[in-house]
């Protein structure tokens, strides 16, 4: 099988866009890769660490975003190419740094992957990233290609070299998590001369702060020079069109093929910008001053549309008065990602034309014959996910006690909790590690009147990330709440990558793993330990735990995730619905296990009116075993 | 055979049915045969029993976006009944064709008794009605026989290439599994396979 390592220059292959941003990397001689897994860009890194000895290169997997790019500057520093990979709220996590990191400047190429996720597929805001390349006056290039993922990429580590500052890349999810066919070139080996050299006091700080930020301007303005000869900008359509449609990213895919199923193509130029901050001033001022009327393609916020209007308030005089439809105008949605059928329904509104699709009875006929059927499907636990048992036994102590407790989310599978197959559990959810911050708030209260238990949930890779300092908080402040650490032993919601408890690194060698009990208990609290399969055990600690008014407490509910024990062993149990025993409608449980315990392994057998278990569905846990009133569920040990 | 450019082909079904795994191994294939390809896909909750689907964009001029336009899907690969018919709703035209399988995955809806899924009678003649033609096929009862049914899949896919739908022979896919399949598993993925284009012949004999 051909890897991003192996593949030969000049061959053509399928690569995820992600993977063909990793391969842009390897051909450029990158040294260094790190991350925190976050959909949809955790394949950048994941990838380079699969071939990371081959390719003869550094990846990890960082405990959080921000030390992911900490560590990636470093590098160089040190005069490594450098690569860090994260999606939209990483940025926000990395910030911090970023914002002195700029002033600072860099010296080995430095590319920042940034990966959007419009209409929040698998995130919990669609927040665009590329502000913060505006905001922090880097470069910024957004490939609208799987070619250019790959050559775009390989181009910003030489800009990164050109400024002396790191450089953006923003794709989004149908780029990153697209596959389409690339050519490969050569790649360059990573330099073997890594050594760390301040030739002044204040070389890698940002002192003194005003000549650094004039200096971190005056950047930007040679990156403008570079961007008006960039071949990543380009621009299809008649010397004077009626109509510019500007776009960028996966926009210029839906654009193309807006204008061919409108037939529009004498009428619509598009002008493709890969260089989206600076803009390219004067090139793109030449292409506005050939139309009156434009219009903004992109996604998640308008800010190509408002870099445009910004450049047009100072250029009126060459581009002369413009009519702007995009996102402001409402042309383009506000919210949600773009698609070929949104964008065709935008320029057909813009220049009054309809598009002749499939006949209205065909779409009629399909409505009739399938809409009461395909209601939605909703995503919840696996079949022997040990949240839900967790969850499960959460849910039984909150009412065997009795107070109103509630429970505070996080960031990673679990967060699903505040559906069904969670039992609606869940009830906020913010940033990573943010549910336990709130748990502190929520626990020094009681002087206004509060008088509810509050439980935090959070993963064991959220734990590591983000929740520690909100723990440290909240024994520190007397805080009163438990906190519950779903360990699954993995990063499962992004695919499964290790973390610092796991005992292996990004590259699969052996490391100490850190024992989250151990670490709770140095940090002095009451910590138990328990097995969620273990329902009354668990609900019992739980409650315990809640009636234990003294400060913060520790429950860590530990089951290796079902889809990784599924790789890793048998399952542990045959089970079936012992047809005697379910006494179906009559039974007086009111179908606890499919109505309540809702795992998708447990059916509803409509004709014999009783419980079924699907044997290509369930997972072997036995747990729903435990739930059956009358004992009709089967486990049988394998 | 002349194909139409692009062709449109969706997989669609219930995550960690293995859509993404099967999309991936008809696109190399196709590729590696000079075909432009794009794939987009549905990530995130597709192991988490979502409905997901595959794109698969074929060309042998251009390259496509990964998105295909409602009401243009040529082919539709269904692993799974219900969401077959979901895809054909949206993406599907009076020529489209479809392969599905006949096992469901029921909904949370279905489960706790607040809809109904429909019987096997009901989605196909709904397919028929939608389509210029469309098959069922019992592709996770082979699997069962055959003692795995995460080949479901692999089934599906064979059934894929016997209909000839897809610029794509069995030697092609055969190599693809060959060239993607860990050697352990690699036989009783080419039975599956084979067990597939089998299932795809009878019907294209009749």
């Amino acid at each position: 099988m051909v890897s991003i390592a192996t593949g030969k220059p000049g061959t053509r292959e399928l690569f995820m866009g992600n993977e063909a941003i990793a391969r842009g990397a390897l051909e450029a001689g990158v040294g260094f890769a790190a991350a925190y897994p976050g959909t949809p860009s955790s394949e950048v890194i994941g990838t380079l660490a699969e071939v990371a000895k081959e390719g003869d290169i550094y990846a990890e997997w960082s405990v959080n975003e921000k030390v992911a790019m900490e560590v990636a500057a470093a590098a160089s520093f040190a005069g490594v190419r450098a690569i860090v990979a994260m999606k939209q709220n990483g940025v926000n996590v990395a910030s911090d740094f970023l914002m002195n990191l700029n002033l600072t400047g860099t010296r080995a190429g430095l590319v920042l992957a940034a990966c959007d996720d419009p209409s929040a597929l698998s995130s919990t805001n669609e927040q665009d990233s590329r502000p913060f390349a505006k905001w922090a006056d880097l470069p910024l290039l957004e490939p609208g290609t799987f070619q250019e993922a790959k050559d775009m990429t390989r181009w910003a580590f030489e800009l990164s070299e050109e400024i002396n500052n790191a450089c953006m890349l923003r794709t989004v999810t149908r780029i990153s998590h697209a596959r389409g066919d690339i050519e490969l070139g050569e790649r360059i080996p990573p330099s073997k001369e890594a050594r760390f050299t301040a030739t002044s006091p204040v070389d890698f700080t940002p002192y003194p702060v005003p000549f650094k930020h004039h200096q971190m301007i005056a950047k930007l303005e040679k990156v403008r020079e570079l961007f008006e000869s960039s071949p990543f900008n380009r621009y299809v359509g008649p010397e004077r069109p009626e109509l510019l449609v500007v776009t960028c990213g996966a926009c210029w895919f839906y654009s193309l093929e807006a204008v061919k199923a409108l037939h529009a193509g004498d009428r619509v130029g598009i002008l493709k910008l890969g260089t989206t901050w600076p803009l390219p001033e004067k090139f793109v001022q030449e292409h506005l001053a050939r139309t009156e009327r434009v219009l903004v393609v992109e996604e998640v916020a308008p800010f190509l549309e408002g870099n445009l209007k910004e450049l047009v308030g100072g250029h009126l005089a060459d581009t002369g008065p413009l009519t702007f439809y995009g996102k402001r105008s409402g042309h383009i949605p506000d919210s949600g990602e773009l698609n070929p059928d949104l964008v065709t329904k935008a320029l057909g509104s813009v220049l009054d034309l309809e598009l002749e699709g499939v006949s209205p009875e065909y779409v009629q006929k399909a409505q009739q014959l399938t809409a009461s059927h395909t209601h939605m499907r909703a995503i919840g636990f696996c079949a022997g996910c040990p949240h839900r048992a967790s969850f499960w036994s959460l849910k039984n102590a909150l009412k065997l006690d009795g107070r109103g407790g509630f429970v505070t989310g996080d960031i990673g599978c679990y967060t699903m909790a505040l559906g069904p197959t969670g039992y609606f559990q869940v009830k906020t959810v913010q940033a990573m590690g943010s549910g336990v911050g709130l748990a502190c708030g929520f626990g020094n209260l009681a002087r206004t009147g509060f008088e509810q238990p509050v439980v935090s949930v959070c993963g064991d890779s959220t734990f590591f990330h983000a929740a520690i300092p909100a723990l440290l908080n909240g024994i520190y402040n007397h805080s009163n709440f438990t906190l519950l650490i779903l360990d699954n032993s993995a990063t499962a919601m992004t695919g499964f990558q290790p973390h610092p408890g796991i005992g292996k690194t990004a590259t699969g060698e052996t490391t100490p793993a850190v024992d989250i009990e151990g670490l709770c208990r140095a940090m002095g609290v009451r910590v138990e330990v328990t097995d969620p399969f273990d329902l009354e055990g668990t609900t019992e600690k739980l409650l315990d735990l809640l009636r234990d008014d003294g400060g913060v407490r520790v429950l860590i509910s530990k089951r290796t995730c079902a889809l990784v024990r599924a790789r890793q062993e048998e399952a542990e149990y045959r089970v079936h619905v012992d047809p005697e025993k379910c006494r179906g409608d009559s039974c007086g449980c009111a179908r606890l296990c499919t109505r309540v315990f809702q795992c998708p392994g447990l059916i509803w057998d409509t004709e014999t009116d009783t419980a079924k278990i699907d044997e290509v569905i369930c997972s072997g846990c036995g747990v729903c075993a435990d739930i059956c009133p009358a004992g009709a569920i089967i486990n049988e040990a394998v | 055979m002349t194909q139409k450019d692009p062709l449109n082909v969706i997989v669609t079904g219930v995550g960690g049915q293995g859509n993404v795994l099967i999309s991936q191994l008809i696109g190399k294939a196709l590729v590696k045969q000079g075909h432009h390809v794009t794939i987009g896909e549905t990530y995130g909750a597709s192991q988490r029993g979502g409905a997901v689907m595959s794109h698969l964009r074929i060309s042998r001029q251009e390259q496509y976006g990964p998105l295909i336009p409602e009401g243009q899907a040529d082919v539709i690969l269904g692993l799974e009944p219900v969401e077959t018919m979901r895809v054909l709703a949206q993406y599907g035209h009076p020529e489209v064709i479809v392969i599905a399988n006949s096992r469901p995955v029921y909904t949370m809806a279905v489960t706790t008794g607040a809809a109904e899924y429909p019987g096997t009678q009901e989605v196909t003649r709904t397919l028929e009605e939608l389509s210029s033609a469309a098959w069922v096929i019992n592709a996770t009862e082979i699997a069962l026989e055959m003692g795995a049914s995460i080949l479901t899949n692999i089934i599906m896919v064979g059934a894929l290439v016997g209909s000839r739908a897809l610029p794509l022979g069995p030697e092609g896919l055969e190599a693809a599994l060959r060239d993607s399949m860990p050697s352990d598993k690699l036989e009783v993925n080419l039975t599956a396979a084979r067990r597939g284009l089998e299932e795809a012949r009878a019907r294209v004999a009749s």
